[in-house]
């Protein structure tokens, strides 16, 4: 393949020149995208740690309708899934498809226009959710408008990165595109569909779940699996342990993942087969999982040590385990006989924060840290405070996911023993909802310390480094 | 060859997407639109449906289902919490408000359960009045406050006073409830699906 635009300097390795091609036509569109996702991520965390405190402290705040828990609960689940974390997959997607086709970003007109339409609908959305115009379905409470936007929204993006595909200068398609491209299709497909107004009763809850589960499906998983099979392989030299089990992995996740979501509705008032279906297809899911997993634990092997010397491979690699650990629970979760004491409990929030926070944020925030001093020339001034962010955001989520886990399952107990009164599953939650807020407090702690390192690296001010963080100690390690 | 692939990929991928669809929604789609609503259900009255967008408004569906589960499946029958629910309960739900939570019970038949429309507005303006220990938020805003009076100087108004206990009241004054407070509170006791129904395949 020949190379258009030829770097000095590269002639005799013309990936090189690539390289620099797709970080400097990604650069503006990118930084746009992660700053305002990283904007996101704080209100998304204020509103939720709010929600939480409103459970320890049900009269706190309690006389400013906008701040009621049924209004809060919803603006932080909108502000983290369509502000931080759809913010967040469009940057990853476009840098990393620039670079996985080795050519520039394409159309980037459409990305400035995108940023611009999602930012507004997702503010004009939780604007609304505020001042009570929910359309009042889980995961879809935006009103029209802000659907709109947002789903014009995604459907630039997808343009534009099919366009860098179709423009591509390798034969080859590595496993992280797959999944890139299979999602910015079918996102915005599933988003048009699942808000068509023709829905009602019994109906409109299988769409509703039917969606709520494939927004996992189609937008953050594939994000944060594309992340870990770029990162994992690049930051420890060497490939990917196997080409087939990836392709297993991909098609038998096409295949099964969106077929799950009706499991949030066993014991519901849907056909029994419709359900079933939907535990059968949870329990598939194991397959693409524990091949997921094969391969990047057989990639990681002997390299663990690696993961004290780069912050990228600290948070890809903690989000990977943790993709398999909440995809274990999700499938157990889905059998009737271990759902009927979780469903309607906390649990479900645990399980909930475990796959989107502890898999996918933590995965989103290592593409973030190799990206940026790609794209800002400027490398993350303060490595301690890197430090300081994975420890508060790690111990943090460790205690949500086990004080959600635990409360939640004797919550189900005690819902399930009639000889208690309905009140006691309340009573028995407290210490563990406490336990949850705090775990809430050092999570947002961990995210001041990000964002202001987020902010220094687009400055490009604090101390002024030559090397990536702990380089030294990672050149010590490599003799 | 190149792009064969790249064509095979995409077909692939949006066959995956679409089976699932048809599956999921279409197929129990057309299967549940033949339900016809049950003989006993009554359409909500517009006191109701302006409600039921209360209801939506705060997010109550966050925290309280409406939905009862069968017998062997949890413990919904022997806590009285009414008969399992069908399709045929909810054709008038648009939005469906099935809800996935339970921090607080199921509403599914509260109307039944709970008849009294003092408790509910007692309960709304500060749950911990009529609920020791309960974790809801209170709705003050669906009130108002007035100097203390006779009930019967409020009810010549046309004012519905609210028997707010006296130790969760400001200081010299009466709650009155607004028409939304009242218009949410004829939506729950509308929550009442006591009537038969024929074993129905669920």
């Amino acid at each position: 393949m020949k190379s258009d635009h030829s770097i000095p300097g590269t002639e005799e390795a013309p990936e090189l020149s690539y390289r620099i091609l797709s970080d400097t036509s990604s650069s503006a569109p990118v930084i746009v995208f992660f700053t305002s996702a990283v904007v996101w991520l704080l209100v998304g965390t204020v509103f939720g740690l709010i929600a939480s405190f409103k459970f320890n402290f049900p009269d706190w705040l309690g006389n400013i309708p906008a701040l009621t828990f049924g209004r809060v609960r919803p603006a932080h689940l909108n502000s983290v899934i369509y502000g931080w974390a759809s913010l967040g997959i469009a940057g990853l997607y476009v840098w990393l498809t620039a670079r996985l086709c080795q050519t520039e970003v394409h159309w980037r007109r459409l990305l400035y226009i995108s940023a611009i339409l999602w930012n507004a609908g997702v503010l004009y959305g939780v604007v609304s959710i505020l001042g009570g115009h929910s359309q009042g379905i889980e995961w879809l409470e935006f009103p029209k408008g802000a659907q709109t936007l947002i789903a014009m929204a995604s459907v630039l993006l997808s343009l534009s990165i099919l366009r860098t595909f179709y423009g591509r200068r390798v034969k080859h398609i590595y496993v992280s595109l797959w999944y890139i491209l299979a999602s910015v299709i079918w996102f915005p497909i599933l988003y048009v569909i699942a808000n068509l107004p023709f829905y009602s009763g019994v109906t409109q809850a299988a769409v509703n779940w039917w969606y709520a589960h494939n927004i996992l499906t189609v937008w953050v998983t594939p994000a944060g699996l594309a992340a870990a099979y770029y990162f994992i392989p690049k930051v420890i030299g060497r490939p990917i342990h196997s080409y087939y089990l990836s392709l297993l992995g991909f098609w038998s996740f096409a295949l099964f993942y969106n077929w799950n979501g009706i499991h949030h509705l066993i014991g519901g008032p849907l056909p029994t087969w419709l359900i079933s279906v939907s535990i059968v297809a949870s329990v598939l899911m194991f397959i693409p999982v524990i091949t997921v997993a094969i391969n990047h634990h057989l990639t990681m092997v002997g390299h663990f040590g690696k993961l004290r010397y780069s912050p990228t491979l600290r948070f890809v690699v903690f989000g990977a385990m943790c993709y398999t650990a909440v995809s274990f629970q999700g499938s157990i979760q889905a059998l009737r006989s271990f759902n009927e004491i979780t469903h309607f409990t906390h649990y479900t929030v645990g399980h909930a924060h475990l796959g989107l926070y502890a898999f996918f944020t933590m995965s989103i925030f290592g593409a973030i840290y190799y990206i940026m001093p790609r794209l800002t020339k400027w490398e993350w001034p303060y490595p301690v405070l890197i430090k300081f962010h994975f420890w508060l955001v790690a111990l943090g989520i460790t205690l949500y996911v086990i004080s959600m886990t635990v409360g939640g399952f004797i919550q189900g107990l005690y819902m399930n023993d009639p000889s208690r009164p309905f009140m006691d599953s309340v009573q028995v939650t407290k210490p563990y909802l406490m336990a949850r807020s705090i775990a809430g407090v050092v999570i947002l702690i961990g995210h001041l310390f990000f964002i202001y390192l987020f902010y220094l690296m687009i400055k490009r001010k604090g101390v002024k480094r030559l090397t990536p963080p702990w380089y030294e100690k990672a050149e010590e390690y490599a003799r | 060859m190149m792009f064969i692939r790249a064509y095979v990929f995409f077909l692939g991928v949006l066959a995956t997407l679409f089976l699932g669809w048809a599956a999921l929604t279409f197929i129990p789609g057309i299967q549940i639109k033949e339900v016809k609503p049950l003989p006993g259900l009554k359409p909500y009255t517009e006191q109701e449906l302006r409600g039921r967008a209360i209801y939506i408004r705060e997010g109550c569906v966050y925290c309280h289902s409406q939905q009862t589960r069968p017998d062997g499946f949890g413990v919904d029958q022997r806590r009285g919490w009414g008969r399992p629910s069908v399709p045929g309960d909810y054709v008038y739900d648009r939005p469906h408000l099935l809800g996935t939570m339970r921090t607080g019970p199921d509403l599914f038949n509260i109307g039944a359960r709970q008849p009294s429309e003092d408790w509910h507005l007692i309960h709304l303006y500060n749950p911990r009045a009529t609920s020791p220990g309960s974790i809801m938020p209170p709705y003050p805003w669906l009130f108002e406050e007035a100097e203390e009076a006779p009930e019967e100087f409020y009810r010549m108004q046309g004012k519905r006073v609210v028997p707010v206990p006296e130790q969760f009241r400001p200081e010299g004054k009466v709650v009155i409830a607004t028409q939304e407070a009242l218009d949410l509170v004829a939506y729950l006791l509308s929550l009442n699906h006591t009537y038969p129904v024929k074993a129905e395949k669920r």
